[in-house]
């Protein structure tokens, strides 16, 4: 199509301010080492995609920020300060919730029970509560049907609420475990390959989803995606790793010029 | 391909061109009351029964309700906000967007500030929306979503007269240029709070309101050429919804699924129209996708569809049916088969057996009653179906089960109605006799005339075509032939009449009339005949994914693909095993005997509306198809035994791409009828 972009205002999500920082990570799977030397930052409302070839060590680093590896040496700073090595739990409490490369949802669960359990962090109550489901605990699981009742009309997936997800096409259950992550109402959400084996259509509508999450909720991403021509549009940063060392950090266009980027990993891809 | 009319080809049906029939006229009244334009009904309900549910929407999984009392201040606010925004009388607004509330608000609002609105089809492309808001000159639209403010903006470079764009729904666009861009509640805030300026004006405008101003213009989704504007008058559309409503005894109890498109004249005469007389409440599905599990959730009491939905139910029944256990089965078809011998007598109220009665009685219990809950059809008193035929095993289906399915026929042009079938007095085979107040008669050359209270007052800025297809007494050509059976006095329709062909041999060809006989097969979803000034009737059929599918998944055929099964040996072999089947039944009616298929080859692609195939309401465009598909007509008319197959096609988003096959040509089986016709294999 030809016709005229709609005017769109330039966008002010991106506060300057940096989210996540991580510093000098290195880490190592015995003698291999995964991860060397890497740093870079997330700053409060972007969408920062990290690339590279398989095996760049790309869901490492991801791993690392969301606290299921401990590296070896280096830091992570989180909102100004440098975080203890902590349990995947309490780094969901601290806000950070992800999706992974192969879905890891409830199958014989429905679509909405398996965004129900993203509220997890949120509960209030404890299980004694919540078994009687009297008073507040009654109120409190309105509450959170509310939340995710908001996702599934967020996500267009209505249809699928009271679906077993085992059931679902794939591209289905990836907007499903995207769901499950915001129900958490995260700050950073990490994404690990979210158009891993889609189709087109499926690509674009899960992009449409990405934008929209920034843009409606000011949620901070964070994504690794193999597909270029999408992380080139969705991102405002791309991080590239070849062989667990940095070798690119920058906006798209640029990084797409950079002449070590492309002979690691652009230039030799398809072409 | 050129008008060919009926009277070459029916020379017997010529002879009736005196006959015609009028419907009662019972129920079409002056509006002595006053109430003749919806601002006024609504303000009427708002009074009379202002806690009474109007609107419903399903949203974050709860049905949501508003009185008449809440829409009359819904539709007030936004009627000021409009003004607000520099609404004038006589101006258009345009209203895209599928079926919520609020764009059924926006429609009255248009009204109630002297506009006229314009509902467009929701899945038209942005040119098609461009040439409707440039012909209709509209300077205001009231849309959806985002999806549809891109479309919009897109062309916002055609569009001059365009002034402001209202959205309902503000995911996606917060950062979008607001100057001209406003959210539906900031301009009903904006309404209210300057209700001083505009209140007094936009009550002046209701009161001077008359029942021939135009009420809506609704844009025929048009099988030839450009869509046409048609202009209804508030008449036209209020005075058929009262004649339909008290035809079926609609009440303000009943509860409707508004699903179909808001553009298509139907869902203006049953959301609007005759909601707004009768004042029963208005059901918008949560989404397209949910529709049967919220129709089942409505439980609506009158309920119109397309064949093609009763259909999609049907073939779903059946599909699951054959998953089920043995006993099930059995259980279903035993009492299926009873249902279909005694149900419809029951309906009819004509007298049944006894025991009959009771192992009904017994039927409904075990199956009739959990399936019609199933399908959301437990409650359903008046059910309708119209503009395609149905299957007959299909609506004898439905009948069976005690829904009460009925047939109407009717047009844009006539406010829907021109003929409906009365309760007691339902077939298949007929559209009905005439509404309420409807006269009908047949043309010399057999096409189907109408003059009623409903037809349209012209075509926006086409008074060509209005003169062409309504004359100075008010007389309108359907375009369709027909003829009225001398015994129940109900019309048959066979055909478009511009269809309506010949062979070469001189044989009759109705080319739809073959193509529904195919079509009533679960396995087939569309066909197209060819015959018109050819040897042998030849037909394009596109199969039916899920009951294909189905089948093949039972019977361990492995396809990846809609072309890969189109395309499998054992498929060509069953659909050329129905072709032959459909033949035969072709070959009983010695006048249209000359139309049995002869060759035959399945499409490697759907029939696409965003190809132009067909209609946004899914009819084919024969003109279109002919010249797409050219070459694929020549070689069914040859001895070829496969042709290579080229075809462009677009896809959602609008980007085009081609589809290539090399495709068999089969030949089927055809009755000898008399060697004359030379037809004979």
């Amino acid at each position: 199509m030809n016709a005229p972009e709609p005017a769109i205002v330039a966008p002010n999500r991106i506060t300057g301010e940096t989210l996540l920082e991580v510093r000098a990570i290195t880490l190592r799977f015995g003698g291999v080492e995964a991860l060397k030397n890497i740093s870079f930052d997330i700053m409060e409302g972007e969408i920062r995609a990290i690339i590279g070839p398989n095996g760049a060590g790309k869901s490492s680093m991801l791993n690392v920020i969301s606290g299921f590896y401990h590296p070896q040496e280096g830091e992570v700073w989180f909102r100004g300060q440098r975080r203890a090595p902590l349990r995947p739990h309490q780094i969901a409490r601290q806000g950070i919730a992800r999706t992974f490369q192969n879905i890891a949802l409830f199958k014989g669960m429905s679509t909405l029970d398996n965004i129900m359990t993203g509220r997890l962090t949120k509960m209030r109550r404890n299980m004694a509560w919540q078994a009687l489901w009297k008073g507040p605990a009654e109120r409190e699981e309105y509450e959170h049907r509310e939340a995710v009742e908001k996702i599934i009309d967020f996500l267009e997936i209505q249809h699928i609420r009271k679906k077993p997800v085992g059931a679902l096409p794939y591209g289905l259950q990836k907007r499903v475990e995207l769901g499950r992550a915001l129900a958490a109402e995260p700050n950073l959400l990490l994404l690990d390959e979210p158009m891993a084996g889609m189709n087109v259509e499926e690509k674009e509508d899960m992009s449409r989803f990405i934008l929209d999450v920034n843009d409606e909720f000011g949620t901070t991403i964070a994504l690794i995606e193999h597909d270029m021509g999408v992380v080139m549009d969705l991102s405002d940063r791309v991080v590239v790793l070849d062989y667990g060392r940095k070798i690119g950090d920058g906006p798209p266009d640029a990084v797409r010029q950079d002449q070590t980027v492309i002979d690691a990993y652009l230039g030799v891809a398809h072409e | 391909m050129g008008e060919i009319g009926l009277s070459d080809a029916a020379p017997e049906q010529a002879r009736r061109a005196a006959m015609s029939a009028t419907g009662e006229d019972s129920g079409v009244t002056a509006h002595s009351d006053g109430l003749d334009t919806f601002p006024r009904l609504l303000d009427h309900n708002a009074a009379h029964r202002g806690d009474r549910p109007a609107s419903r929407e399903k949203a974050f999984g709860i049905w949501q309700s508003w009185t008449w009392a809440a829409v009359r201040e819904e539709v007030r606010a936004l009627a000021m906000g409009l003004r607000d925004l520099g609404a004038r009388p006589g101006d258009r607004v345009a209203i895209i967007g599928a079926n919520r509330p609020h764009l059924y608000w926006a429609m009255v609002a248009a009204q109630s500030a002297g506009c006229v609105p314009v509902p467009v089809y929701q899945d038209s492309v942005a040119d098609e929306i461009a040439y409707v808001l440039e012909h209709a000159g509209a300077t205001l639209a009231v849309v959806e979503d985002q999806e549809q403010v891109d479309k919009v903006l897109s062309v916002r470079d055609r569009l001059p007269l365009l002034r402001h764009l209202v959205y309902v729904d503000p995911r996606g666009l917060r950062n979008y240029d607001h100057a001209t861009l406003h959210a539906y509640h900031t301009v009903q805030a904006e309404g209210r709070a300057k209700a001083p300026l505009h209140e007094a004006e936009i009550a002046r405008i209701v009161a001077a309101q008359r029942g021939d101003d135009t009420c809506v213009m609704l844009y025929t989704s048009g099988t030839t050429g450009k869509p046409k504007g048609v202009v209804l008058s508030n008449d036209n559309i209020l005075m058929t919804s009262r004649a339909s409503a008290s035809f079926d005894g609609l009440r303000e109890s009943d509860a409707i699924l508004a699903y179909l498109p808001m553009a298509w004249v139907g869902d203006f005469i049953f959301s609007m129209g005759q909601a707004y007389v009768t004042g029963f409440c208005v059901c918008c599905p949560e989404s397209a996708e949910t529709m049967l599990a919220d129709l089942r959730e409505v439980g609506p009491t009158y309920f119109f569809a397309p064949p093609r939905i009763f259909e999609t139910l049907l073939t779903t029944v059946m599909i699951r049916m054959e998953d089920a256990s043995a006993l099930k089965r059995r259980l279903f078809h035993h009492f299926i088969a009873h249902a279909k011998r005694v149900g419809p007598d029951l309906l009819d109220g004509r007298p049944v057996g006894f025991l009959d009665r009771l192992w009904w009685r017994v039927g409904a219990a075990l199956v009739y009653g959990p399936l019609k809950n199933t399908l959301g059809m437990s409650r359903i008193r008046v059910g309708y179906t119209a503009g395609e035929a149905i299957g007959p095993e299909i609506f004898q289906f439905y009948r069976a089960l005690g829904v009460n399915l009925k047939q109407l026929y009717g047009q844009t042009e006539a406010s829907v109605f021109i003929t409906q079938q009365p309760d007691g007095a339902v077939r298949a085979d007929t559209v009905g006799v005439p509404s309420p107040g409807v006269e009908v008669r047949i043309g010399p050359n057999g096409e189907v005339y109408y003059r009623s209270p409903g037809v349209f007052v012209e075509y926006y800025k086409n008074a060509e075509a209005t003169a062409e297809t309504k004359d100075a007494e008010g007389w309108v050509a359907t375009g369709d032939a027909g003829f009225f059976e001398e015994a129940t006095g109900h019309l048959r329709i066979i055909d478009r009449a511009k269809d309506v062909g010949r062979l070469r041999s001189g044989a009759l060809f109705a080319p739809k009339y073959v193509e529904n006989k195919l079509k009533f097969y679960p396995d087939i979803k569309e066909v197209v005949s060819f015959g018109h000034d050819r040897d042998a009737v030849t037909a394009f059929v596109n199969i039916d994914l899920d009951s294909v599918g189905a089948w093949a998944e039972r019977n361990n055929i492995g396809y990846a693909s809609y072309q890969e099964l189109a395309a499998h040996p054992l498929v060509y072999a069953k659909i050329q095993a129905q072709i032959e089947e459909a033949n035969r039944s072709i070959a009983c009616d010695p006048m249209l005997a000359g139309c049995q298929v002869k060759r035959f080859l399945i499409l490697h692609k759907e029939l696409d509306p965003d190809d132009g195939e067909m209609t946004r309401t899914m009819k084919v465009r024969r003109r279109i198809i002919a010249e797409r598909y050219g070459a694929l007509i020549e070689a069914l008319n040859s001895d070829a035994a496969e042709v290579f197959a080229d075809i462009a096609v677009t896809y959602e988003d609008g980007r085009t791409g081609r589809i290539a096959a090399t495709l068999e040509i089969r030949d089927a089986a055809v009755v000898a009828v008399t060697p004359a016709q030379g037809v004979a294999a």
